[in-house]
């Protein structure tokens, strides 16, 4: 039934950039439900920053498809929620508005880049929020905070409307506490829209059932290999023999291409972001840019001062990459690269129904663990590969280690959204795998 | 390894201007990033290409867009129905 929200949930982890205090909602699947969104999702009328200072002040003209759908069901946006910078990261800490914390440890980061939405539904200030994941930035933050996440297939979920950072890799997903509330805001936000022109027309419509019996899961080796931190990877391993307790048969499995996934998806998507962040120069939208001296000097001066150093980074890494002389050694490879990690992906998953490992290699960091760009990025070893291969795949709490979450990492055959969430479900009315 | 030069001339290419104090701590994470991508030399150059994909088309055909002011609403500085930028010369 139609009516008003009243939002007043205290923030006490910053997960919010931008909150209303009230809010009318319509009838509908989600009526009355508070909703919080990512803030590269454009919200009309409701300031949209992309955790950056090159954007403050801009208040789109129009909604993203799954903004209007979230509006049609009912929903109340209470907010938008922060990131790192244009989804630059996997902490949250690398926002133009402060970092945000984890819920279960205000001391750690609540992972990234939708740190916000993570820590906003497990505060319990929303039951449920929207993300995007680029290179896990849905799966980590669910991981580090405890909740679950879902990347959907790439095609199932419309970017229209979604400030651009790397659009052959990143998704539009829901994040929620229970795998329930996932399934639910999937089917509202899964539709097709031809304004994407890489939507494809499969709606999701989905029963939920925690039905495994017959089905089978791979373990990749790869996923249990240097970097992951033992305690996790028991914890995942428990998790897993609790998946096979309740009826699936489990299978050793392998992913070569994982030895260069990481570095094809860094190239990729830096490559990707130079072209897309070359249109934030302060003339269109967010704080003006100066008109008195030539071109390049406001410009560079402007985006030297409103966009943080991982953007920065990011953008002069992809010039590199694209640059003549050195396109072949790294771009180019990189798409080579992608290729054979999907076809990895699809030889193993004909024989397997879906894959399962750890959705992050350790527990989350804590603030300012990780200073050194390069020790940031090889934390994203096992998200980053569903990315490439443009399949779907789920993160859900499955115990603790040192008092933190930890995720086990559900990952299925393109367009089986359905089962990955089918197997997550089962895991879930399982229980902790460790504690 | 690219030199604190290269760093520079790349910002330039990317419009970002490097504050010289920053110059060198940026060229060393730089290297050490590329140095991590050198692992894509095992990659075979020639892999095969997707023979699934096609390209999605329309008609270009006039539709309604957004109303002129909410555009410029966004903008720092505008004058009439334009958007005023930098000097181009």
């Amino acid at each position: 039934m139609a009516g008003t929200y009243h939002f007043d949930a205290a923030d006490r982890h910053n997960a919010f950039i931008t909150r209303v205090e009230s809010a009318a909602f319509g009838d509908g699947r989600l009526a009355g439900i508070p909703v919080a969104v990512k803030d590269n999702i454009s919200t009309r009328g409701m300031q949209t920053t992309c955790g950056s200072r090159i954007l403050k002040g801009y208040i789109p003209p129009y909604d993203a498809n799954v903004v209007e759908l979230l509006r049609e069901a009912g929903a109340v946006i209470v907010g938008k929620t922060n990131l790192d910078e244009f989804g630059m990261g996997t902490t949250t800490e690398n926002s133009g508005f402060g970092p945000t914390t984890n819920p279960h440890d205000p001391a750690r980061v609540p992972g990234g880049s939708s740190g916000g939405s993570a820590a906003a539904v497990a505060a319990g200030m929303v039951p449920m929020a929207l993300g995007t994941d680029t290179g896990g930035s849905i799966r980590c933050p669910a991981a580090f905070c405890g909740i679950v996440g879902l990347k959907p297939t790439y095609g199932r979920v419309s970017r229209y409307g979604l400030i651009a950072y790397a659009n052959s890799l990143e998704q539009i997903g829901p994040m929620g506490r229970s795998v329930a509330d996932v399934a639910t805001l999937m089917e509202v936000i899964g539709r097709y829209d031809a304004r994407d022109s890489t939507s494809y027309d499969r709606p999701y419509t989905h029963a939920l059932s925690g039905e495994i019996r017959g089905m089978t899961i791979g373990v990749p080796a790869e996923y249990f290999g240097e970097g992951v931190d033992p305690a996790v990877a028991e914890c995942v391993r428990n998790a897993i023999a609790t998946l096979e307790g309740a009826g699936a048969a489990v299978e050793e499995c392998s992913i070569p291409s994982m030895e260069y996934a990481l570095a094809a998806y860094y190239v990729t998507c830096t490559s990707e972001a130079s072209s897309n962040l070359a249109r934030f120069d302060g003339v269109r939208y967010g704080p003006g840019v100066g008109t008195k001296r030539s071109w390049h000097d406001e410009f560079q001066e402007f985006r030297s001062e409103h966009f943080g150093h991982e953007v920065q980074r990011r953008i002069m890494l992809g010039t590199f990459a694209l640059s003549a002389g050195y396109y072949g050694k790294y771009y180019a490879k990189a798409q080579v690269a992608k290729e054979n990690v999907r076809r990895d992906f699809l030889r193993v998953l004909k024989s397997v129904d879906v894959i399962a490992g750890p959705t992050m290699p350790t527990i989350a960091f804590r603030l300012g663990e990780k200073s050194d760009p390069l020790s940031m990025y090889l934390s994203d070893v096992l998200t980053v590969p569903a990315n490439l291969a443009g399949v779907p795949a789920i993160s859900v709490p499955c115990g603790r280690v040192q008092g933190m979450p930890v995720g086990l990492q559900i990952i299925g055959r393109h367009f089986a959204d359905e089962v990955v969430v089918d197997v997550a479900f089962a895991f879930e009315q399982e229980g902790s795998a460790c504690m | 390894m690219i030199s604190e030069r290269e760093v520079e001339s790349i910002a330039k290419l990317a419009d970002i201007r490097i504050e010289k104090e920053e110059l060198g701590e940026f060229t060393v994470q730089f290297n050490a990033i590329l140095e991590y991508f050198d692992v894509l030399d095992r990659v075979e150059a020639a892999g095969e290409g997707r023979a699934d994909l096609v390209n999605v088309f329309r008609e270009d055909k006039v539709r309604p867009s957004l109303p002129v002011e909410d555009i410029l609403a966004n903008a720092g500085s505008t004058e009439d129905t334009f958007i005023k930028g930098p000097r181009v010369m």
